[in-house]
């Protein structure tokens, strides 16, 4: 398995994309501290820029990469290798690769300039976020056999985690208006890794004051042990239940 | 050696193999035919593990292949298109297979210097025409020394050279007692080759004789001519 993933690793830093990945990440963390004069306030530009960033390019460049590598994977089908240990490679060489782009490009200028438990907390909601993406490309690109349609469900997945789910939401809020939605509003939190993400790191910025009573709810139960604990275990979740079912699928697949 | 039991496989509404059943024992060199789409490939792939039943099972050596997959270190497989990364040269596909499959014994790189492949290992795959991925692909079926080599149309697209030495190879190897399974559409060339004969059609095995019985049945001496009289009288027969 350990072989597999060093050519799958190798197989992507010789293309480049990984590379220019890395460089924005930084190029954008950097000016984004630069450009502000309060370290805290870049943070959370940057935190919008990864919100969005991250979770884009890992569930796109996921999926085409699987894609690409479908006469890899059936050159490796034909030997003597598990299927599980040859789809599991391949997640683990892509997620490893990622989350080394992602921890280079904006580890190193949150180390510099917020070096505390808030720029420990994107870090790891990054790298999270990172694996999570990818294992949700795993399994939009094994569910589908042509190539086109499995890009753009990857697409639709992004789209829909990062922008229509907060749509929903509010269209949720605005429809029970009358009724308490503070407690529900957690648990529909749960069903989304980018909201989630975003709500454990605002908490810590302490603008969860700006959010009103529902921030307050929020606060009370995020900003607990027990709340980060949940929230770790749920983005863990997202990357455990799609490479697992994936792999399942993977199994019984006809190449 | 390998035992097939009512193997059924459908793509969609097609039926690819229909309740295949049939065996492979050690030192034969059986060749697989019928018209294109008789599911000759899936029956291989079946073999291999690439392509799951919908029902019925495959064993090798005595053991169900489903749950395992060390059978396929025994296995040399040519594939009918032979599909590599193409950003990675002759060289690196060869050592990563040799990495991959981590034999101990003395590799067998015959083929690899009668098809001089050994001059293009800097060649990148996507560069290669098809007849020298085809000589790849030979390459690679051969290199670990396995006990049963699965040749799909192996010598299309190879010059008429290149096909003479493979099928050297095939008969040197028939004759160390390898268990050799060829598809081929080219029947003249399997005459001096086989030993039996499974004949597939529309997804259902028609027959699986020796190459004498066959000879016999139909009274003709080369196997083309013995085939196309079967074929016709199949076609009498429905």
């Amino acid at each position: 398995m350990i072989k597999i993933i060093k050519y799958v690793i190798t197989d992507i830093l010789r293309n480049k994309i990984v590379l220019v990945y890395t460089l924005f990440l930084m190029a954008s963390a950097f000016s984004v501290f630069g450009l502000e004069d309060n370290s805290s306030k870049g943070l959370l530009s940057l935190l919008n820029i990864i919100l969005i960033v991250v979770p884009l390019v890992s569930i796109i460049f996921s999926a085409i990469y699987v894609y690409n590598s479908a006469e890899f994977i059936e050159l490796l089908v034909s030997q003597p290798l598990k299927r599980k240990s040859i789809w599991l490679s391949i997640f683990s060489g892509l997620a490893t690769s990622l989350l080394i782009a992602f921890i280079i490009g904006a580890g190193i200028p949150i180390l510099i300039y917020q070096a505390n438990g808030i720029g420990f907390t994107m870090l790891a909601v990054g790298i999270l976020l990172s694996v999570i993406f990818v294992s949700i490309a795993m399994l939009a690109t094994v569910k589908t056999r042509d190539k086109a349609k499995g890009i753009g469900a990857a697409i639709m997945l992004w789209l829909y985690f990062s922008l229509l789910f907060d749509g929903f939401v509010l269209f949720l809020l605005f429809q029970f208006a009358d009724y308490p939605m503070e407690k529900p509003m957690i648990a529909v939190s749960a069903l989304n890794p980018i909201d989630l993400s975003r709500i454990l790191i605002l908490l810590q910025l302490d603008v969860s004051a700006m959010m009103g009573y529902t921030g307050a709810v929020f606060k009370d139960f995020f900003g607990t042990y027990v709340g980060i604990l949940f929230s770790l275990t749920i983005l863990t979740l997202w990357i455990a239940i799609p490479v697992w079912y994936a792999t399942r699928k993977f199994n019984t697949k006809d190449l | 050696m390998i035992i097939a039991s009512n193997v059924t496989k459908k793509f969609g509404k097609l039926k690819a193999l229909d309740n295949v059943s049939t065996f492979c024992n050690k030192g034969e060199c059986i060749a697989l035919i019928g018209p294109n789409g008789s599911g000759k490939t899936t029956l291989i792939k079946s073999i291999l593990g690439m392509v799951v039943p919908d029902s019925g099972f495959i064993t090798f050596k005595d053991k169900n292949i489903l749950h395992h997959w060390q059978y396929r270190d025994e296995i040399g497989y040519m594939p009918q298109i032979g599909r590599y990364p193409d950003n990675m040269t002759i060289g690196q596909v060869l050592s990563m297979m040799k990495d991959i499959r981590n034999k101990k014994n003395a590799l067998d790189e015959d083929l690899i210097h009668s098809f001089s492949l050994h001059q293009l290992l800097n060649k990148r795959m996507s560069t290669l025409s098809g007849g020298t991925r085809q000589k790849v692909s030979a390459a690679l079926a051969f290199l670990f020394d396995p006990t049963v080599l699965i040749l799909d149309e192996p010598t299309a697209g190879l010059d008429p050279v290149a096909s003479e030495i493979l099928k050297e190879k095939i008969i040197a190897e028939k004759e160390k007692g390898k268990l050799v399974l060829i598809t081929s559409h080219i029947l003249s060339e399997l005459d001096d080759l086989v030993s039996r004969i499974i004949y597939m059609q529309d997804g259902k095995l028609v027959f699986h004789k020796s190459i004498e019985a066959v000879r016999e049945e139909t009274g003709e001496a080369k196997l083309s001519k013995a085939i196309a009289r079967v074929m016709s009288k199949q076609s009498v027969v429905e």
